[in-house]
């Protein structure tokens, strides 16, 4: 019996200790949050005065990562006139540590990036947007009564065309 | 010059529906022959996949479309893949590199070189891989199915639906795919700048 309650009394001392370990680590990985469709849906219809761009991307697609620029630039640059841009990694969660962390360490990423971990597409790119047939990049832009859906790359300029109007 | 001036702008023509009779092609094949659907004269239809080297969601199903092939084929439903991506833009999915990962593979399909990049615009493909499941009413190739493979990229073992295999088997079946449109993260097609 003693027995049992030692190793009890161990184990509810290890429990916090592993938690708060966890909780450390997962902070110290760039600040990625990892969601689901259900998680995220939330974020794609935000009531507020707020203009979101939320572009989806993966450190393997090419025009992805050539635009990624634009999109940071973007954020910096309208950051305190109530823009959120959101960068929504789809690659595989098992390459957060090796390339999606990598790649906002060396490009200096400063927007929010969160990683959607949900492999069947058909099911949640419709919610998305209609429109998206799943290529990407692809970004959502929204604020009050507008939303466009754009399945193509984008430079810096031609997002401001689109926001510049709706601020 | 045309299409990349609609890509340019985002407005990229419409393509296929399901129900539309798909233009055949004559496309360079990894093994210096020239292939169009009209070549299989005994099929009952062409799984055609838009496919390429360098993506990491085609490379994901490449041992999914190999089985597909040797399941369907003698069934009726080959399939065969064409590489849509300008080898200038996309230097990994040149048609050297398409023969080299042919090779590596062991494709027992066709994989064409969509070189002039005329053919997937018709069709209305824009990413890779992105299927159309052609039946073969009479001499023409209706589409029958358009999209996803399946419904779990990452992991073949965890697939819930497998829409393709599923269409195949209600057309085999005389019936109608259902569902006849599903959608698929894939890489973009690579146009030239």
């Amino acid at each position: 019996m003693r027995t049992i309650v030692s190793a009890f009394m161990i184990a509810l001392l290890l429990v916090p200790a592993t938690l708060a370990v966890s909780a450390e680590l997962k902070k110290s990985a760039a600040d990625i949050e990892v969601v689901d469709f259900d998680a995220f849906a939330p974020r794609l219809e935000m009531d507020n005065d707020s203009l979101y761009v939320i572009n989806f991307w993966a450190t393997w697609c090419a025009p992805c990562v050539r635009e990624i620029p634009a999109f940071d630039k973007l954020h910096e640059t309208y950051k305190d006139k109530k823009v959120k841009v959101l960068l929504v990694s789809l690659d595989n969660p098992d390459h957060i540590d090796n390339r999606v962390i990598p790649f906002i360490e060396n490009h200096n990423v400063q927007s929010e990036v969160i990683l959607l971990d949900e492999p069947n597409a058909n099911r949640w790119i419709p919610l998305v947007s209609e429109k998206w047939s799943g290529a990407i990049p692809a970004t959502v832009i929204y604020s009050g009564s507008f939303r466009g859906f754009y399945e193509r790359e984008f430079k810096y300029e031609e997002l401001e065309e689109i926001i510049i109007p709706l601020l | 010059m045309l299409f990349v001036a609609l890509f340019s702008t985002g407005l990229v023509a419409q393509g296929y529906e399901v129900g539309d009779v798909a233009t055949d092609f004559h496309l360079l094949n990894v093994d210096g022959n020239h292939v169009s659907m009209s070549d299989y004269e005994d099929a009952k239809g062409i799984v055609l996949i838009f496919s390429c080297n360098h993506c990491p969601y085609v490379v994901a199903y490449e041992d999914r479309m190999i089985e597909l092939h040797k399941a369907y084929a003698p069934k009726g439903f080959p399939v065969i893949a064409v590489n849509p991506n300008d080898t200038i833009a996309e230097p990994r999915d040149s048609y050297t590199k398409m023969i080299e990962r042919a090779e590596e593979k062991n494709f027992p399909f066709a994989y064409l070189i969509d070189a002039d990049q005329t053919i997937y615009p018709q069709y209305g493909a824009t990413r890779t891989p992105h299927v159309f499941l052609l039946e073969k009413v009479g001499e023409e190739f209706v589409v029958a199915y358009i999209g996803a493979i399946d419904d779990n990229y990452r992991d073949a073992d965890a697939v819930e639906t497998p829409y393709l295999a599923n269409a195949i088997d209600a057309l085999l079946a005389g019936e109608t795919p259902d569902p006849t449109f599903t959608r698929a993260i894939g890489c973009t097609i690579k146009v030239r700048q």
